[in-house]
């Protein structure tokens, strides 16, 4: 430092904002336009660095972090490629409202607009997938704009943020203003306090439902801890059953007596009956979302729609609701449970007993069994296996994208929120592995592991030398199938069963792949040696992937197929080869 | 821009929509800051919204803010949805939908106007009249040659296209307009 106390340059001042900021870790990878960060960070301890093998590996990292913490993740790149490649995480953040603060660094502010030497447009390239970001041109603003960088990403729908410092900003000199002197910005002022009127005219229609349903997502998780609490307090309370969305799971325990199950194309029979015939659904933090509502115009025809959100322009997006209640999640359940509590009857338990009646038809009808075989490995056995051997431990779970992520949402229960980071808006694959690091870093001693697919891992794999350079002990768990298993399923019900390019011809030797990273590798494709396997697993204090054979041609049900609604799903036991080819009709066959 | 607006990108949504488009006129008043209109109709074109005229400038100086006059076309349920979209950007203050405000104020529509310049070329008895048709219009002169007239015209954009078209067989050579500038009657602001 030179002269008074807050002179700094623009990598001090970067450091000493991530600090005031409460910045433990970040994930990134240097180049030439973030030299002068990565030559504080050199000079400091405060602040551990994870050095990834690619940027969008740190972008992911950041987001398994924000969300197994509840704290802002933050990654750092260089110009060019290293923004390039954030764009990925940043759009995945975006979708499923991860708290994200991007760091990058850009060319001299003397070249930008020359087709500088990996130069690029990051704030323009940036602008769609990010909740705001910036080019700061003037050290002087670089303190500030770091500070409201974190405010945005963690005020109202958290989402991710890119600050783009060019890197003659970074070496010049300016002053640094704490957090504290930095007034919050007039225009972006999020409301989190819920029209009491509205939630009022919310419980009045909850009073009065014969068929109700509470279907929640991924902000009562996001809200805190609190909001989860408020959640199962509310279930207690009101007796109501209760579904979440992939983002939501963990929220209400997979445990407790109200659980339907996930809801959506591949959710329970009964969570999806339920919302096809109740009479009020109460929709908390989730945005009827398409993979929620299937054909939108037989979406839950005859309910009453309450939803809480704290983005207005999540509501009445898809579907049209009778009460919307603009707030957090956590602040509109408080007002909610006590209005509930100062309002109740006794006839509570009576007036849902034909409801229930119905749904406990429902669940017996067992819309998640599969045939289970003694010689192969039963994808969903897998799972079942993981989990049952996992219990009563410290676990997380990530996953990458496709089958074996839905088969995880299904039959992994969730009894906590925050245990459970997967990428449901974007579905990246490539995301669980670099998640689970990401989870590690802030658990250093929790099991983390990533349920994967044989094709997503390979679109991160490289990560494991980051995983074993940092002695981070994550566990992959592949259901190797080698097929892209759920382009599989569609080309079956689509495409005549015509599988282009989703068999993968050379597939690598995981056990061989994970032993030259450094880590350990395990092989398993017996039902009876799989529950061995998995302690051993469990147990290896080092990165290990499990490669798990399972059967190849197994599909993921129920489903509800494009363009159908809630209560034409297809069914496990009704899944023939004849089914599945005619499950989908024109119309639908040109939907995602 | 797409004339048939789906309520979002996804092919999911395939519930026919039957509400009918109309046209309104949003106030938008956002700080001045780089790339803030960048933004704006970033949104508009990633999400399927139709610009029909924007017009932007700053008007509030000591306070860098800019107002943006947007005229577009949509269902009630996609106008709502444009405002709430809008307002979540981090450097916009406030969305006005002005039909709207106008309706509440039992106003028909909010004050909207335009100028535009228009070159006409000829000679003669069509020199003549395209000038006595200006005059008509309170068009201004504001450049002429021997054989050409460049008018400035404002007003409701309906009385510039009328120019415009009568102005067709008499020799237009080129128009700019400004795009529309719209407040509310009466004496609050936005």
């Amino acid at each position: 430092m030179s002269g008074t106390e807050n002179q700094m340059t623009g990598a001090e001042i970067v450091l000493q904002a991530l600090k005031d900021n409460g910045v433990e870790h970040i994930f990134g990878y240097p180049g030439g336009a973030v030299l002068p960060i990565y030559d504080e960070i050199h000079q400091q301890e405060d602040i551990q660095h994870i050095l990834v093998r690619h940027e969008q590996g740190a972008g992911h990292m950041a987001e398994g972090y924000a969300r197994s913490t509840g704290k802002v993740g933050v990654m750092l790149v260089t110009s060019g490629p290293g923004a390039t490649n954030a764009v990925t995480p940043l759009q995945d953040a975006l979708m499923d409202s991860i708290p994200l603060v991007c760091i990058s660094g850009q060319v001299p502010t003397s070249l930008i607009g020359s087709d500088a030497f990996q130069e690029c447009d990051t704030i323009g390239i940036t602008r769609p997938c990010t909740k705001h970001n910036w080019l700061v041109r003037d050290v002087n603003d670089l303190a500030r704009i770091i500070h409201e960088a974190f405010r945005i990403a963690q005020s109202g729908r958290p989402g991710p943020v890119v600050v783009d410092i060019p890197k003659d900003v970074q070496f010049a000199t300016g002053t640094y203003t704490p957090p504290s002197a930095v007034p919050a910005q007039k225009s972006y002022q999020p409301k989190t306090q819920g029209d009491l009127k509205k939630i009022e005219e919310a419980v009045e229609l909850m009073k009065t439902a014969r068929r109700p349903i509470i279907y929640s997502g991924g902000g009562v998780v996001n809200s805190g801890p609190q909001a989860s609490t408020l959640l199962r307090e509310l279930v207690e309370l009101t007796d109501f059953p209760i579904t979440s969305t992939l983002m939501g799971l963990g929220a209400y325990p997979a445990s407790g007596k109200n659980w339907l199950g996930m809801l959506g194309m591949h959710g329970t029979y009964e969570a999806n009956m339920a919302m096809h015939d109740c009479d009020v659904m109460v929709c908390i933090g989730a945005r009827f979302d398409d993979r929620i509502t299937g054909r939108l115009n037989a979406f839950s025809p005859n309910s009453k729609k309450i939803h809480i959100d704290i983005d207005p322009s999540s509501i009445n997006k898809n579907v049209r609701v009778d009460v919307p209640i603009l707030g957090d999640v956590g602040s509109v359940l408080e007002d909610m449970v006590r209005l509930w509590r100062a309002a109740k009857k006794a006839d509570d338990k009576a007036r849902l007993a034909d409801w229930w009646e119905g749904i406990v038809k429902w669940r017996a009808r067992n819309s998640l069994a599969y045939a289970a075989n003694d010689d192969v490995i039963m994808p969903q056995y897998a799972i079942q296996r993981l989990y049952e051997l996992s219990k009563g431990r410290d676990t997380y779970i990530t996953t990458e994208v496709g089958q074996h992520q839905m088969w995880a949402a299904q039959f992994f229960g969730f009894e906590q929120p925050n245990r459970w980071m997967t990428s449901g808006g974007l579905g990246t694959m490539g995301y669980g592995f670099p998640a689970a690091i990401g989870v590690q870093v802030a658990h250093p001693n929790s099991l983390v592991v990533d349920i994967a697919g044989d094709a997503s891992i390979q679109m991160c794999i490289q990560e494991m030398s980051c995983a074993v350079q940092y002695g981070l002990p994550v566990k992959i768990f592949i259901l190797n199938n080698q097929y892209m298993g759920m382009v599989r399923q569609w080309q079956q019900l689509l495409h005549g069963n015509r599988l282009s390019h989703s068999y993968t011809e050379a597939m690598p030797d995981f056990v061989k792949l994970a032993e030259a990273y450094g880590g350990v590798g395990i092989r398993c494709d017996k039902p009876s040696e799989l529950d061995a396997a998995i302690r051993k697993m469990i147990d290896t204090p080092a990165p290990v992937i499990f490669d798990c054979r399972v059967a190849n041609l197994a599909n993921c049900f129920p489903m509800i197929p494009s363009g159908k609604a809630h209560n034409e799903m297809l069914l496990p036991d009704e899944a023939t080869d004849e089914a599945v080819a005619n499950a989908i009709d024109a119309k639908g066959r040109q939907l995602v | 821009m797409s004339a048939h607006l789906q309520p979002t990108g996804s092919a999911y949504f395939i519930a026919k929509e039957t509400e009918v488009a109309e046209t309104h006129t949003l106030s938008v008043l956002v700080d001045n800051e780089p790339g803030v209109l960048a933004r704006v109709i970033g949104l508009f074109s990633g999400r399927g919204y139709n610009i029909e005229s924007l017009t932007v400038s700053e008007t509030e100086h000591a306070a860098h803010l800019s107002r943006i006059t947007i005229v577009t076309r949509g269902t009630p349920h996609v106008l709502d949805q444009i405002k709430n979209q809008l307002e979540r950007l981090v450097p916009v203050h406030r969305v006005v939908d002005l039909t709207v405000r106008a309706a509440t104020l039992g106003h028909d529509r909010p004050v909207e106007r335009e100028l535009a310049l228009v070159k006409v070329h000829g000679s003669g008895d069509q020199r003549v009249e395209a000038l006595r048709l200006a005059d008509a219009f309170r068009a201004s002169v504001i450049d002429a040659n021997i054989d050409h007239f460049v008018f400035e015209i404002t007003g409701k954009p309906a009385k510039i296209e009328q120019f415009i078209a009568i102005m067709k067989p008499l020799g237009l050579i080129e128009v700019c307009r400004t795009g529309i500038a719209a407040m509310n009657r009466g004496p609050q602001g936005m």
